[in-house]
């Protein structure tokens, strides 16, 4: 059901890779020994060593970080606030979800539920915090939507859970702020755009297949927007802020593009 | 017409590939080979072929948030200068000159030649049935290759496009296969320039004159 794990981005980057250079000179030295090839792959080598060794200095990453925010601005007027991700029978749902996280799955920290609380800032009128009992006592609603993480799997899941738009509704959060913001319980962090927050399919998770969502997979509270990139999809929620400070993310702040809508 | 172009006194006559149209080639080979190579690295991440994994050397970004970080910038210049090119050679009629009528019996017969190795390369004015069937293809593929890439990109804002592919698998395995056929036609393209190296010199300088009516 699940593939073969192949190497994750959810981990730890392990830097630049020195050997990569070395490597190309080895390259290098081969197409000059070589006629009738050398022309063909030489521009191509230029390329990327262009690319392999470039891609972190700081000119580069600079223009590179400029499209991913002008690729942002693209999204935001591509994005249909009615259009309903396309959903699937109960019968294709994945039991269990697939787990990703900036770390393996043997290391999740479970949330102790009898003193989590959900904690609301920004520009919010009520920011009384939220127990999970609470929550629980929440009008629920269910989609059954494909996950799809910016490694390139997917999975189809079937998530339940209090409205987004009705819960900030229901605070008083000024829905015409830029940005909803998360922190979680394991340090992870990220925000999205308003129009995604108030989108129909976006919801504060709380089941997976009608079940609570257990441990791994972000119990109790978690976001799920069917139009976003798994990533953009905080688990382990402890506060939720309206704002129109550009809060950036976990993954974000390390080069993934932030609007990530699929 | 024709008078004034015989009669033109022009310093500068018509090329067999005009300015613009050289621009266009390299600035395309450039942004596809920035495609394939940040495509590769991405491509790793999550394998369609438990067999095929990209040696890092050979992709560009270093990690997966650089190669998205070039495959989505150079997926600009490589759709704007699509466009200029589709637009251009529609509208001159180049690609009504130069890459029609195919028949059948001609691409044989081409076929048949090179295999006897009698095929001629004095004229490169003028495409063969094969090269004109590769051009073709070849730009239906890209063509392909931008509406999968959009697929894999936008499944949901572009759900109807993506249903096209099937599931979001069947898109990124349509735009692998894409990006396969585009290599296997950047080899064949890039060996036969180099065995006529004047038809690299003429992508480069513009090529010999050619009148009005041919080029």
């Amino acid at each position: 059901m699940l593939k073969t794990p192949s190497p994750s981005i959810f981990r730890p980057a392990a830097g630049i890779d020195q050997s990569a250079l070395k490597e190309h000179k080895a390259l290098v030295e081969d197409i000059n020994r070589r006629g009738l090839l050398r022309g063909a792959v030489s521009l191509g080598a230029l390329t990327m060593l262009t690319g392999c060794n470039v891609t972190h200095t700081d000119a580069v990453q600079s223009v590179l970080r400029r499209i991913s925010q002008f690729n942002d601005k693209v999204q935001e007027l591509m994005f249909r606030p009615n259009h309903l991700a396309p959903t699937f029978p109960e019968s294709m749902v994945v039991k269990p979800p697939r787990f990703n996280a900036y770390y393996d799955i043997e290391d999740i920290a479970p949330v102790d539920v009898a003193s989590w609380k959900l904690e609301l800032a920004g520009k919010i009128e009520n920011k009384k915090p939220w127990s999970a009992q609470e929550i629980y006592a929440l009008p629920e609603e269910e989609w059954i939507v494909r996950h799809i993480c910016v490694e390139g799997w997917d999975y189809i899941g079937q998530w339940s859970g209090v409205n987004l738009k009705q819960f900030l509704q229901r605070v008083g959060a000024d829905l015409t702020a830029k940005y909803v913001s998360f922190k979680c319980a394991d340090d992870y962090y990220g925000s999205i755009d308003m129009a995604t927050a108030l989108h129909p399919q976006t919801i504060l998770a709380t089941k997976y297949a009608r079940e609570p969502i257990t441990d791994p997979f972000g119990f109790p509270l978690r976001l799920r927007t069917a139009t976003k990139l798994g990533f953009k999809n905080p688990k382990w929620i402890t506060a939720i802020e309206v704002t129109n400070e550009y809060r950036g993310g976990y993954w974000e702040d390390r080069g993934f593009n932030w609007f990530s809508g699929i | 017409m024709a008078d004034i172009t015989i009669n033109s006194t022009d310093r500068h006559p018509a090329r067999l590939h005009p300015l613009g149209l050289r621009i266009m080639h390299w600035v395309n080979a450039l942004a596809m080979i920035v495609m394939i190579g940040s495509g590769w690295e991405i491509y790793n991440d999550e394998v369609i072929f438990g067999w095929l994994h990209f040696p890092h050397w050979m992709t560009i970004g270093g990690g997966a948030e650089g190669a998205l970080q070039w495959h989505f910038a150079a997926m600009w210049l490589l759709m704007l200068n699509g466009i200029c090119y589709l637009g251009y050679g529609l509208a001159t009629g180049r690609f009504r000159r130069k890459l029609l009528p195919v028949w059948p019996g001609d691409v044989i017969a081409t076929v048949r030649d090179a295999l006897r190795f009698k095929l001629g390369h004095d004229d490169i004015t003028h495409y063969n049935a094969v090269q004109k069937l590769l051009y073709i293809g070849i730009i239906a593929v890209i063509v392909v290759q931008v509406l999968s890439g959009f697929a894999v990109w936008k499944p949901v804002q572009l759900s109807e496009l993506a249903a096209l592919f099937g599931s979001f698998q069947g898109s990124r395995l349509v735009h692998f296969i894409g990006m396969a056929l585009i290599c296997g036609f950047l080899v064949i393209h890039v060996a036969l320039a180099l065995l006529v190296p004047k038809t690299i010199g003429a992508m480069i300088t513009g090529g010999p004159a050619v009148g009005d009516d041919a080029h």
